[in-house]
């Protein structure tokens, strides 16, 4: 019962959308006040009947009703509760559902923030939101019904795929659809100002925090992504170029290219057409992603269905919105009014050269990822475009945004001192190159690539804490005229130093996996061997029977100088429901790097084939991803960017000018 | 998207139906110089049944036994190059992870740097575009800002509502 509850709720939520899309375009287009405000109403009951829809089935997975398709082809009463619950978007039609759910909290929001916003703008807006909503509801509904009933009901479930039963499965999903869905707003905000034909800093303003939101959640999601398949795969590898790996980067790509961009429009009038451009493209490219992995066009191991009813009806989502708002764009771009002049030499004059690198790595990923599957369709030839290709396009490019980052960040609007910052950044210069000579030196005829990062690398970290240093410090004064300056440095800043700082700190730590070391050996128990500055031995191997799954798992002991630093337990898992087994790596976090280390299944002689690896300083990836989400949101927190703030900002400030006299 | 690379190791499982692992113990060669050239030429080869993975990384037996294979003709003395061309004559151009500088491959080739190019070639002619002069108010915008100016002054400033949004 509760099941199909939750499945008219969706069925209800669908009418509901369209009334969303069509009553406000109407009221909008007529200037009728009463249709315009159904769009808040509409999106606030969508939003709710999508939760009854999604509570219905997380009940189910939770409660095990192996009636429902669903939950028997992915769940099994015995995996642990918090398996059960990611259980429910660890399957495509599961996933889908979460993909609208989190749509309709992002219209939610614009309904209940938005009450301050030009009330056309804010109904269009909400009815493009609308559209979005009835075309993956329709999806959901017409091909993939997670509700489908299964008669007679299994005994038991088929169990969730071993691999997806890891905490990762639990935060790795939502977090990147609230990256991917939230540039939904920015894209129906873009659709609105077009189908308005006007723009301006107001709307800046109010996308801006949505953008936000969504880039620090894709940050994480893809950083949580590539985290989760470094531990999991059994080598240490974190980023593959997989398709759909690039999937989330594209969006990432020009979702940070639209927030630089946006922050343009907001302070400087500046970059209208080009930013609604950005904001029409990431979404794309979460809608491209959306596609490429649930058509299985890719043949990718993300897609979970390769039925192809579902990847035309994708494919036709992506085409009506992409070559929709396309058509919008080339139609009303025209309208949009320019303002804001500059210099080359600027700020902004930076910002568009940061848009134009980052936009070309994402056209490289963009074609790297597409040009097979076009090639084979067109000649019938096959070919790959693998890391190499895209490590000397996309990485070189990027290590081209890594260059400008600190200009950018230190120059004045709309006219800037080259030679004055470059003054300024002398000690980040410098520092960059002796660490980039240094470890040249080092290596010695080895990989260049590895020393450049890491010289740019400390080039951006040394390059955002100058900025800090000059905006604070001043020659001969106090320390705590220096306090009071850093606390009266608006929160956006602080955020943007931290964002830049974390890509600095990212780039080293993908810089020093350069300098790692491996040792590929069997091992005997008690018999130690070397990988990089430390020492490891097995003390024992023993078996031990868990929950849903059985181990073998090597109690092994990492010293340093005869000082036993860490004991890790890496393991062989062997899932009896699915006959599948996984690799669990043992793994030793000394510092910011990583003993990391993979066994397989032991001899029959009781020796284990292992695998070490000693990865300096590589978890410093993962904390630059999240010192960038930190710093985004810390801008977020800004008061600029809180709705009716200038007021309150205002009245605070009088309050403490009075009190002052 | 959803399970991201994790579950590339299932396809692998599905793909090869065997376990192994990414280079084994057994594989490697005695001479270090060897084994670093037989690394270096498994690092840009496809594991043909997996997505995006070298056959160094991979546990796939296909991949396996192309490492084998790699590590055997290492030992008689054949050159990169020679090994590569076999592996290419046997499974195609597929089997690269670096696709070829050919006819088929020049736009893909060229696709950065074109977008490079003409980005930059966009914004040089928007740069130099003569701008409009930002037009003047109308009578009904001095008339919106008059009425503005006059609520400002007459409001108390604690309670004056910021004009946001229009």
């Amino acid at each position: 019962m509760i099941v199909e509850i939750g499945h008219y709720a969706l069925v209800l939520a669908l009418a509901v959308a369209l009334v969303q899309t069509i009553a406000p375009l109407v009221g909008a287009w007529r200037g009728d006040r009463a249709l315009m405000g159904v769009a808040s109403s509409a999106a606030i009951g969508q939003f709710a009947l999508i939760m009854v829809s999604f509570g219905a089935l997380a009940w189910a997975h939770m409660a095990s009703d192996f009636s429902v398709l669903n939950v028997a082809e992915n769940s099994h009463s015995a995996v642990p509760a918090i398996y059960k619950l990611s259980g429910i978007w660890g399957n495509h039609e599961g996933s889908m559902l979460l993909w609208v759910f989190i749509l309709a909290i992002f219209g939610a929001l614009v309904a209940v923030f938005g009450r301050s916003l030009p009330a056309t703008l804010r109904a269009n807006a909400l009815a493009v939101q609308g559209l979005i909503g009835v075309a993956f509801l329709l999806f959901i509904l017409l091909t993939s019904n997670p509700f489908e009933r299964l008669w007679p009901a299994p005994f038991e479930g088929r169990d969730l795929n071993p691999i997806l039963q890891d905490p990762g499965l639990a935060i790795h999903p939502p977090l990147l659809y609230l990256g991917y869905v939230g540039f939904s707003i920015v894209f129906s905000f873009a659709a609105a100002a077009l189908i308005e034909g006007r723009i301006d800093a107001a709307w800046a303003r109010f996308v801006r925090p949505f953008a936000l939101v969504a880039w620090c959640f894709l940050t994480l999601g893809v950083a949580m992504g590539s985290y989760w398949a470094y531990y999991t795969l059994g080598w240490g590898g974190f980023w593959f170029w997989d398709p759909v790996e690039n999937a989330s980067l594209m969006p990432w790509l020009a979702g940070t290219a639209f927030l630089h961009s946006v922050a343009v429009m907001e302070k400087r009038d500046a970059l209208k057409v080009w930013t609604i451009f950005l904001a029409i493209l990431a979404f794309s490219f979460s809608l491209l992603g959306t596609f490429l992995v649930r058509s299985g066009v890719l043949t990718s191991v993300h897609a979970f269905a390769s039925d192809p009813r579902r990847g035309v009806f994708i494919l036709a989502i992506l085409a009506l919105f992409i070559a929709g708002s396309l058509a919008l764009f080339a139609w009303r771009a025209p309208l949009l009014k320019q303002g804001g002049l500059f210099a080359p030499i600027s700020r902004e004059g930076a910002l568009v050269l940061n848009n134009l690198l980052l936009t070309t790595t994402c056209a490289a990923v963009f074609f790297g990822t597409l040009y097979p599957l076009a090639l084979e369709q067109v000649t019938g030839a096959k070919i790959t475009v693998g890391a190499p290709f895209f490590n000397m396009t996309a990485g070189v490019l990027l290590l081209g945004v890594f260059f400008v980052t600190p200009f950018g960040f230190s120059l004045a609007w709309k006219r800037g001192d080259l030679l004055g910052v470059a003054q300024r950044l002398s000690l980040a210069l410098a520092a960059g190159f002796l660490v980039f000579v240094a470890l040249i030196a080092v290596v010695r005829g080895g990989p260049v690539l590895a020393p450049i990062g890491a010289g740019l690398a400390i080039f951006v970290i040394v390059g955002s804490l100058s900025e800090v240093a000059a905006r604070v410090w001043r020659k001969g004064a106090s320390l705590s005229v220096a306090f009071a300056r850093a606390r009266g440095l608006p929160l956006s800043f602080w955020g943007g130093a931290l964002a830049h700082m974390g890509a600095g700190v990212a780039l080293l730590g993908l810089a020093a996996t350069g300098f790692g070391a491996e040792t590929i050996a069997t091992m005997r128990v008690g018999v130690p061997l070397t990988v990089g500055p430390y020492e490891a031995v097995i003390d024992s191997v023993g078996e031990r029977a868990v929950a849903n799954y059985d181990e073998v798992v090597a109690t092994m002991t990492i010293r340093s100088h005869g000082q036993t630093v860490a004991v890790i337990e890496p393991a062989r898992r062997q899932f009896p429901a699915r006959q599948m087994a996984t690799t669990q790596a043992g793994i030793a976090t000394l510092d910011f790097g990583q003993v990391y280390v993979a066994v397989g299944d032991p001899n029959a002689d009781g020796t284990v084939p292992t695998r070490l690896y000693w990865k300096p300083l590589v978890t410093l990836i993962w904390l630059g991803a999240c010192m960038m989400a930190l710093g985004g949101a810390f801008s977020l927190t800004d008061r600029r960017l809180r709705f009716g703030a200038p007021v309150r900002a205002k009245s605070a400030a009088t309050a403490a000018a009075l009190a002052a006299r | 998207m959803k399970t991201l690379r994790a579950a590339l190791v299932f396809a692998l499982l599905l793909a090869a139906g065997a376990v192994a692992h990414a280079v084994e113990p057994s594989e490697v060669l005695a001479d270090p110089a060897l084994e670093a050239r037989a690394r270096d030429l498994s690092s840009e080869l496809r594991c043909l049944v997996c997505q995006n993975e070298s056959i160094d990384d991979s546990d796939a037996t296909l991949a396996h036994d192309i490492r084998v294979l790699i590590r055997e003709r290492i030992s008689k003395g054949e050159s990169n190059d020679a090994i590569r061309a076999f592996l290419v004559s046997r499974y195609g151009d597929f089997i690269l992870l670096k696709p070829p500088f050919e006819p088929d491959t020049l736009l893909l080739w060229l696709s950065a740097p074109l977008t490079l190019a003409l980005g930059a070639l966009g914004i040089w002619a928007a740069m130099r575009r003569p701008r409009q002069p930002t037009p003047a108010l109308s009578a009904d915008e001095e008339a919106r800002l008059a009425a503005l100016a006059r609520d400002g002054e007459s409001l108390p400033p604690s309670r004056g509502k910021a004009p946001r949004g229009a």
